[in-house]
């Protein structure tokens, strides 16, 4: 009936901290839960002596008080002012995760019932399992093939959904070597409890016996898995090589503005170019009405997606990878641009 | 304490009451008393609350061990029933349904509901919603969790989403029609000298639950419609593969679902300001705070739900602000407590079982609502969120907190509702092992959680297995502390001592009135002289 061991010999009562905000996070966490534990312990205290002093005997009645609207500020305002300090903590640790490093290695994860398939850069890639080195930020951008899902690693303190239809994002900066778990933290149907994995953090040294092991099959890195991609769904007849105009060149295209046929204008990040290869009627740019491109949904997985990005961001070589844009004035794609745009990518 | 025109004999053995004016299965399922409507829901919620406890027993036993022992398609079926049950079908119509309905008339002064036949409507359509919800839990059950969160809901799950999808639209209008009479009564139907700022603070407090009931349930109908619209017929609402936003589904839904667990312990705190009180021998300490603290809570109950998403990708302004409002709305639930404990100050204490339930009750909400502390914090919430924290916190408040204010109220008015007194040693007993068994079963989840442990789980690693025995060995200690009052309060009714009009020696005008009551409550409509809780004046009267 038990594990292999006595269950209480592998006892753990609080997580490691591996990575920076696991430890800012436990400062704060420990913060709330010395407040609450004062707060408990004198609330205790109160209801054990009033029940011991004020407990009825026969001679000694109660007496009938009102109250005291001086207690009743001070013990709504002071409490208050103190839940201010969690607040203002806990927003800053919070706004600081949103914004990771620029240097920071991206990461793609793609959750589906019930694993998770995790791309790296180098092209290689992994099921439920996720090697980093020590001491270096990592960004996780990530979607859902189908329903919600959520991305998390408890010894880092991070933790994310994962939608279907949309990317997500949280990054960490592991400090310890170790072998740790990675769960789906949203219930996504019968083997949620099944879509766990490892996320191993290695040395520096370790890291790089990794990476020249090829533990994880590379087939070309991810830029070159994405152009290959690209070439077989037909995607350079148009984007490429045509020379009529028919499509928005995808040179230079990455992060840039892109003004819209209706209108707005819109910046060509990650975001942008996934909806307008599954699909293109959503934003059409200006001057490529109506639309011809053919929808690619279904067709290709959310892992094909992250290759083509990948591809379609080295076409902008000098952009860093974020999802922040430029502000720079609209680049206004129009049908007589005949910009050349064939070097080197010929089939 | 008010003064009746004329004086109300002592009990007499063989009086006319409510329960023996009339026999006849007809005059109870046509009936448009109040106290026999309540009871009519006391012995549904009560059947509801075991088929939603059996559940918990089973997947806690599911949780022994690391591999799980039920397959996973039954292990999200039971934890998806349990939290459909509970919170549906027992938690949000309790103390309302079943407390309240009794005493808000005979509290203010009347001699029933605003509507009796919409009150006795109400019973139906919560008898109509448990009946689908039973349906689709013997047809196989539903796996989505009580929350339905889509596209799992409305694509992808082979689960019977529609019929409990429509079991809870049914139950929500019996919430609604119920929260709708307490606020109409208790505006248009208080007794002459009856103010506003006389009432008793569990007519506070269940008014302000109906308010949220009113303005919140037709929310989760709407909610439950879409799902149900987008299930049959493929819109697109919240699958995004056809354009729908499976986000929009988490807003309709936490904006019913967050004042929703407010609908679920307000009601018990104005539970807890009667017993305490009452055990006291001392007026309620600061009884303005704690009327204008429920009618805060109500308020700011709307304008949190977001805190339900802060990992799910609206925008961080957004969880910014629900961050803010909900540190807010924990500002409230404090004074009460405080209050509370200062009511105790300078009074005369005793011991009986329901001043048992407010000890319990004070020190679980305490704990209960200090971590929902950790959670409203953004940066701890992204630790714990969708973890065994969670899963602690709400049933410190649920279970710790309104299951026990519950029972402390059952035990309290028992004698006035049935006339009998239930056997003390037992009472006594039962709730030391309802503390215990609780504490047990809860607190190494908080442990759990902040460890990572994800909810919904069939199967966990194996370090788990100590915290997770723990627990499951709580739950069953906790839930022999629930059958022993069942089989007591039964007992009670045949063989229990008669109680007389005033057990307690309490102030309130239920308390003038024999026990049982007579159908229409009162004589004569009383006239109300006095504030509440005048224990002052009582203790002369009652020397």
């Amino acid at each position: 009936m038990w594990a292999s061991s006595f269950p209480f010999a592998d006892l753990q009562l609080f997580p490691v901290a591996a990575s920076k905000q696991a430890t800012q996070i436990d400062q704060l966490y420990w913060f709330i839960t010395a407040v609450s534990a004062v707060m408990t312990l004198l609330i205790f205290a109160c209801l054990l002596a009033f029940a011991w002093k004020y407990r009825r005997r026969v001679q000694v009645e109660s007496t009938q008080i009102e109250g005291s609207t001086k207690l009743e500020l001070t013990w709504s305002i002071l409490p208050f002012l103190v839940m201010l300090i969690m607040f203002a903590w806990g927003a800053q640790l919070f706004f600081a995760a949103q914004n990771p490093p620029k240097d920071a290695m991206e990461i793609f994860v793609t959750g589906k019932q019930w694993m998770w398939k995790v791309q790296y850069p180098n092209g290689g890639s992994e099921i439920n399992a996720l090697h980093v080195p020590v001491n270096q930020a990592v960004k996780l951008t990530m979607a859902s093939e189908d329903v919600i899902h959520s991305f998390s690693i408890p010894v880092f303190r991070v933790r994310h959904d994962v939608m279907p239809g949309h990317y997500n994002s949280l990054w960490f900066t592991p400090t310890k070597p170790g072998h740790y778990h990675l769960f789906c933290t949203e219930y996504c149907g019968m083997e949620h409890s099944g879509m766990v994995g490892w996320v191993d953090v290695l040395n520096d040294r370790d890291y790089a016996n990794w990476l020249a092991g090829g533990g994880t099959g590379t087939a070309g890195s991810l830029v070159e898995q994405g152009r290959s991609i690209f070439m077989q769904n037909g995607c350079s007849t148009c984007h490429l090589q045509d020379q009529q105009g028919r499509c928005p060149v995808l040179r230079g295209l990455y992060n840039k503005p892109v003004q819209l046929a209706d209108g707005r204008t819109v910046i060509a990040d990650d975001a942008y170019i996934r909806e307008s290869i599954l699909e293109p009627n959503a934003k059409i740019a200006a001057g490529f009405q109506p639309n011809i491109m053919p929808v690619y949904k279904g067709q290709l997985t959310e892992a094909n997606v992250i290759q083509l990005i990948a591809y379609i961001r080295s076409l902008s070589p000098n952009e860093p990878a974020s999802q922040q844009g430029d502000q720079q004035r609209p680049v206004v794609i129009a049908p007589t641009d005949a910009n050349s745009s064939n070097s080197g990518t010929s089939r | 304490m008010a003064t009746i025109a004329h004086e109300i004999p002592q009990v007499a053995p063989e009086e006319v009451n409510y329960l023996n004016v009339e026999h006849g299965w007809k005059s109870w399922l046509l009936t448009t008393d109040h106290k026999r409507i309540a009871m009519l829901y006391l012995f549904s919620i009560t059947a509801m609350f075991f088929v939603g406890g059996l559940m918990a027993v089973l997947f806690r036993i599911n949780l022994l061990q690391p591999e799980g022992i039920f397959s996973p398609e039954t292990y999200n079926r039971l934890f998806s029933m349990h939290g459909i049950v509970m919170v549906f079908l027992f938690l949000v119509p309790s103390i309302p349904a079943t407390l309240a309905n009794f005493l808000i008339p005979i509290m203010v002064g009347a001699k029933d509901l605003a509507f009796p036949r919409v009150n006795l409507l109400s019973w139906y359509l919560y008898i109509a919603g448990a009946a689908f919800t039973l349906y689709a839990i013997v047809r196989g059950g539903v796996d989505t969790g009580w929350t339905f969160y889509a596209p799992y809901s409305s694509t992808y799950s082979n689960s019977y989403v529609l019929a409990a999808a429509m079991g809870i639209f049914i139950a929500g209008f019996s919430s609604i029609l119920t929260g709708l009479n307490f606020i109409v009564t208790v505006h248009k139907m208080r007794a002459p000298g009856m103010t506003w700022g006389r009432l008793p603070l569990f007519v506070w407090s269940n008014y302000a639950t109906g308010l949220i009931q009113v303005l919140g349930t037709p929310v989760l109908a709407i909610t439950m419609l879409l799902l149900a619209f987008e299930r049959i017929a493929h819109v697109g609402i919240f699958d995004p593969n056809i354009g729908g936003d499976p986000i929009l589904f988490q807003h309709l839904f936490w904006f019913y679902s967050h004042p929703a667990v407010y609908i679920m312990i307000l009601p018990g705190m104005g539970v807890i300001s009667e017993i305490v009180s009452c055990f006291s021998k001392k007026r309620i300490f600061g009884y303005n705070f704690v009327a204008f603290s429920s009618m805060a809570i109500a308020v700011l109950s709307f304008v949190v739900w977001g805190h339900h998403m802060f990992v799910t990708g609206e925008s961080v302004y957004t969880g910014l602000a629900f961050s803010f409002l909900s540190f807010m709305v924990a500002v409230p639930s404090a004074i009460k407590v405080f209050n509370w404990t200062a009511t105790m100050y300078k009074g005369s204490i005793s011991f009986d079982t329901p001043m048992l339930y407010v000890f319990g009750f004070i020190g679980l909400f305490t704990i209960g609502g200090l971590t929902g502390l950790h959670l409203a914090t953004l940066a701890t919430d992204v630790a714990t969120h969708g973890t065994y924290f969670v899963v602690a916190h709400f049933h410190y408040v649920m279970v710790g907190g309104m299951v026990m204010a519950f029972l402390g109220g059952l035990h309290f008015w028992w004698p006035k509702m049935t006339g009998r007194l239930y056997p003390e040693g037992w009472s006594k007993f039962s709730a030391l092992i309802i503390f215990i068994g609780f504490n047990l079963t809860f607190f190494p989840q908080f442990i759990l959680g902040y460890l990572g442990m994800p909810r919904r789980y069939q199967s966990y690693p194996p370090e788990f297995q100590a915290l997770n025995v723990l627990s499951s060995a709580g739950a069953s200690i906790l839930g022999i502390g629930y059958l022993i009052p069942m089989i007591y309060f039964v007992w009670s009714w045949k063989y229990g001592p008669k109680a007389g009009s005033n057990p307690w020696g309490a102030a309130g005008l239920e308390w003038q009135i024999q026990s049982p009551p007579t159908t229409f409550n009162f004589d004569e409509t009383p006239i109300v002289k006095e504030e509440a809780y005048n224990y002052g004046k009582l203790e002369e009267i009652l020397g």
